[in-house]
């Protein structure tokens, strides 16, 4: 007897169809598994014996083959022992096939026979609907998940029983609904009041945040850098539909999701022992890399000048074009890795003051050299933070919604972006492209005689010249002007990168 | 052309030979005002080795002056003693003068030092950006008005002295503490290759000897011999560049410095120069006065910019560095500090650092 039962491999953020068909047949015992699968997948045959035979259903003492298809595609995880399992009973007849026709099954299995919570729920739910199956059963943890995608009826099932009532029409089929979003985290009620001073820092983050542009803060310990970085996804804006499904989906692959849609964007901040590979993404399945769990917001980079300069060269590809391409076999998968990156660093690496400073040309030439090239290149907004005065510290906060005042400011900008970018692909001013912005930004002549005169040609070229014009379209969006002014180019200017560092 | 007489060669043969045992030497007791490197062969011979070495004085004996010659053509380079003309006069007064000074690049450029005024710049390795900034313009300006600029090519003022100096397409003269066809520091390799088509590099070693601890300041007395001024940007203390003005003191040269800031530790000993009557100098304009004579060459106007409140803000980076501080001085808010800033790094008032703090530029 014969069987093939729909379910899908994950594949980067997506998945990908694969039959599995069961072939039953008189013989020797024996429990085949092919079709390229893992040392996870191949397991599955123990996971599934003793599953069935503890729900009370039958395990055939027959030959017994497996294919997973198409053939060539590795496969990978746990999530195909729910529909093995369920061919294995269609096969023998202990469940009709007909209802099997239009599902897809997802779902790893425990020896007692009950469905476990898997990876990439989401990513799996989109494939079912992509491919054009009406149904997905999946265990009750991932239903919430998969029920995001309202195109396909979503079936939560408990166990191998459950599912075998569900087939022979026993039970009735019970629609999950989507879980309600989480509320907004702790990181997102944490308040820019709390960081005393810093007002120039501030100012860089709110437009940072206006326009999505990467940002570099310089400063002492202890003057409240990373304090600051983590405030940011506070006066960020919500994530649309669309975004949150991503960030969902993304965050489901890898795992770390709590299988609702997320309500608000990431924000990652690997420590900078990782690995370049830790950062993109990668190994033999290709998993996310911490730029793709930003996707869509925050990359945060604390002691920049640290990390390996691998690690750093490696999001060089990402940054540019915001997305991670790994190359496995014949085979390219791509991630998204839209994130704004957030970098804090030592003014030298002693960390004292300029005055008190102890490091010699030597040390500072090589740190400046560790913290530039491609990394620095792709800097919007660089800010310095001085050390804090005493006084600073002791003074009482002036009272509590900062980051409300500045959020609505940044949400006011952001939606002024999207109005004028809509149907340009890019969703703010931080995605432009070149083109895009050389379109978007026009600007007098006046200030283009001025950008063209700069004492110091290095301060402004090329690519610092397009990031200037973002910067400084997004300082008018911040102050509702759609004419970009020489106030505004200034100040662009004046966050620029220090040339030096940029030729370094 | 090499124009060295078979003895003076030997002598400086000698020294390199004997270098590496120098540095201890040069500590222990000598007679008072007596310079190690001034005394006879023999003697020289027994204060470093602590006894005649037969070995040496074979080798002294045995010397090849034309082998020489040709290592040192082999080499790109030239050789002068102070038997040939050409070797500048200003070494004469030293108590010590070098033997024969090996050189690589324009031969011509030492006889101009017959004709125009030098000035030797010395400073930190390790500058603020103001003494970089200060240093440049040094350079630049003195190269402007075709005055030789003699330093020591080293990491920091001394590299961003010779380095104005090539930006103004001036005569550039560098001495170093190791051979001359050693660039030195490695990282200055490109500024060596400007110096040396432009101007000269020198040395009292002889091609392929590489320095030791007591070249350094050994080539500091160099520098100080070869220039009319000396001018320190910034020093700390102790530090080589204050061994170079007490060479330029003791020379009886004018000495300058350049004033710095006095929680700067870079710039102690330039700024202890001054209490000790060393010349006041805050522009290019004050060395020439100090070369030329007070009002000999008109003295620009100081420039400021039309608008109040970029001024303002100039005035309070001419006193901190911070983007936050200088708001803070100027009474604006950070948005509107950073616009006056951009506007002002646009016009060329001002420069910021690697890592975002700003200066003052010297205009």
């Amino acid at each position: 007897m014969l069987a093939s039962v729909a379910t899908f491999a994950i594949e980067g953020i997506a998945s990908r169809e694969v039959s599995v068909e069961v072939d039953v047949r008189r013989g020797l015992p024996t429990f085949t598994l092919v079709g390229l699968p893992d040392r996870a997948v191949r397991e599955a045959r123990e996971r599934v014996r003793a599953a069935l035979l503890n729900s009370g259903l039958d395990f055939p003492q027959q030959r017994l083959t497996v294919n997973l298809a198409p053939a060539h595609v590795r496969k990978a995880g746990p999530g195909f022992d729910l529909a093995i399992a369920v061919g294995v009973m269609a096969a023998t007849g202990q469940v009709p096939k007909q209802p099997l026709e239009s599902c897809a099954l997802y779902g790893e299995l425990s020896l007692s026979g009950e469905l476990r919570r898997g990876r990439g729920a989401l990513a799996v739910a989109l494939g079912a609907r992509d491919a054009g199956y009406a149904r997905l059963a999946a265990a009750p943890g991932d239903a919430g998940e998969a029920a995001l995608v309202s195109e396909v009826e979503v079936i939560p099932v408990e166990s191998l029983e459950d599912i075998a009532r569900l087939l022979r029409g026993e039970r009735p089929a019970e629609r999950a609904s989507p879980r309600p979003p989480r509320r907004r985290g702790p990181e997102a009620r944490l308040d820019l009041a709390d960081v005393r001073g810093q007002e120039d820092a501030k100012r860089a983050l709110e437009i940072a945040a206006a326009g999505s542009h990467n940002m570099l803060m310089v400063g002492p310990p202890g003057a409240g850098k990373t304090m600051l970085a983590r405030r940011l996804p506070g006066i960020l804006p919500p994530p649309s539909f669309e975004e949150a499904l991503e960030i969902t989906r993304i965050g489901s692959v890898a795992g770390i999701g709590g299988g609702e849609l997320v309500s608000e964007r990431p924000f990652r901040a690997p420590h900078h022992t990782i690995s370049p590979q830790g950062l993109t993404g990668g190994g033999l399945t290709p998993r996310p890399g911490e730029v793709t769990l930003a996707h869509r917001g925050v990359l945060f980079l604390d002691e920049l000048a640290e990390f390996s300069r691998p690690a750093l060269d490696a999001l060089r590809q990402p940054l540019e074009e915001g997305r991670v391409e790994i190359m496995r076999g014949q085979r390219t998968i791509v991630f998204p890795a839209r994130a704004m990156v957030v970098a804090a660093t030592n003014p030298c690496p002693c960390g004292r003051p300029a005055d008190a400073c102890s490091c010699d040309a030597v040390l500072l030439g090589r740190y400046a050299r560790r913290l530039s090239g491609p990394l620095l290149d792709r800097i919007d907004l660089v800010c310095r933070l001085g050390p804090v005065a005493p006084l600073e510290l002791v003074r009482e906060v002036e009272g509590d919604g900062t980051s409300r005042r500045v959020r609505r400011r940044v949400l006011a900008a952001r939606e002024r972006q999207q109005r004028r970018l809509e149907g340009s692909g890019a969703l703010c001013n931080g995605d432009m492209d070149g083109r895009l912005t050389r379109r978007t930004v026009r600007l007098g002549r006046r200030l283009r005689a001025r950008l063209a005169s700069l004492p110091d040609p290095g301060l402004l070229s090329g690519r610092g010249h397009d990031r200037v014009l973002r910067v400084a379209r997004t300082i008018a969006d911040l102050d509702e002007r759609e004419e970009v002014g020489e106030r505004d180019l200034d100040e662009a200017l004046a966050y620029r990168l220090g040339a030096v560092a940029a030729a370094a | 052309m090499t124009s060295a007489c078979g003895n003076c060669l030997r002598r400086a043969h000698l020294i390199a030979r004997l270098a590496p045992r120098i540095a201890g030497a040069l500590q222990g007791p000598r007679p008072p005002g007596t310079s190690l490197l001034a005394l006879p062969d023999a003697q020289l011979i027994a204060a470093v080795l602590g006894h005649p070495e037969p070995g040496v004085l074979a080798w002294l004996e045995a010397f090849d002056a034309v082998a020489a010659r040709a290592a040192v053509r082999e080499a790109d380079s030239w050789a002068l003693c102070p038997h040939a003309s050409g070797y500048p006069a200003g070494l004469g007064q030293l108590t010590d003068p070098p033997a024969v000074l090996f050189g690589r690049g324009r031969q011509e450029a030492l006889e101009q030092l017959a004709e125009t005024p030098a000035v030797t710049i010395v400073g930190t390795r390790r500058p603020s950006p103001y003494g970089s900034e200060m240093a440049h313009a040094f350079g630049r300006a003195l190269g402007v008005a075709g005055v030789v600029v003699v330093s020591g090519l080293a990491l920091g003022i001394d590299g961003d002295a010779h380095r104005g100096c090539v930006d103004a397409d001036g005569l550039p003269i560098a001495v170093l503490a190791g051979g001359p066809d050693i660039p030195y520091p490695s990282r200055h390799r490109w500024l060596y290759e400007q110096v040396r088509s432009r101007g000269a590099i020198l040395s009292e070693f002889p091609p392929g000897q590489r320095a030791f601890r007591w070249s350094f300041p050994a080539r500091n007395r160099i520098m100080a011999g070869l220039a009319g001024t000396t001018i320190v940007v910034e020093a700390a203390e102790p530090s080589g560049s204050l061994i170079t003005a007490e060479f330029a003191r003791e020379l009886g040269r004018t000495v300058g410095a350049v004033p710095g800031r006095v929680t700067n530790r870079m710039a102690a000993g330039s700024n202890r120069l001054l209490q000790d009557g060393a010349a006041v100098i805050t522009g290019p304009e004050d060395v020439l006065d100090q070369i030329y004579g007070v009002g000999a060459r008109p003295r620009p106007e100081p420039r400021l910019p039309d608008d109040e409140g970029l001024r303002a803000v100039l005035t309070a980076v001419e006193e901190v560095t911070d983007p936050a501080e200088i708001a803070a001085r100027a009474g604006l808010d950070a948005a509107e500090a950073r616009s006056a800033l951009g506007r002002l790094e646009a016009e060329g008032w001002i420069a910021r650092d690697a890592l975002g703090g700003y200066e003052r530029r010297v205009l």
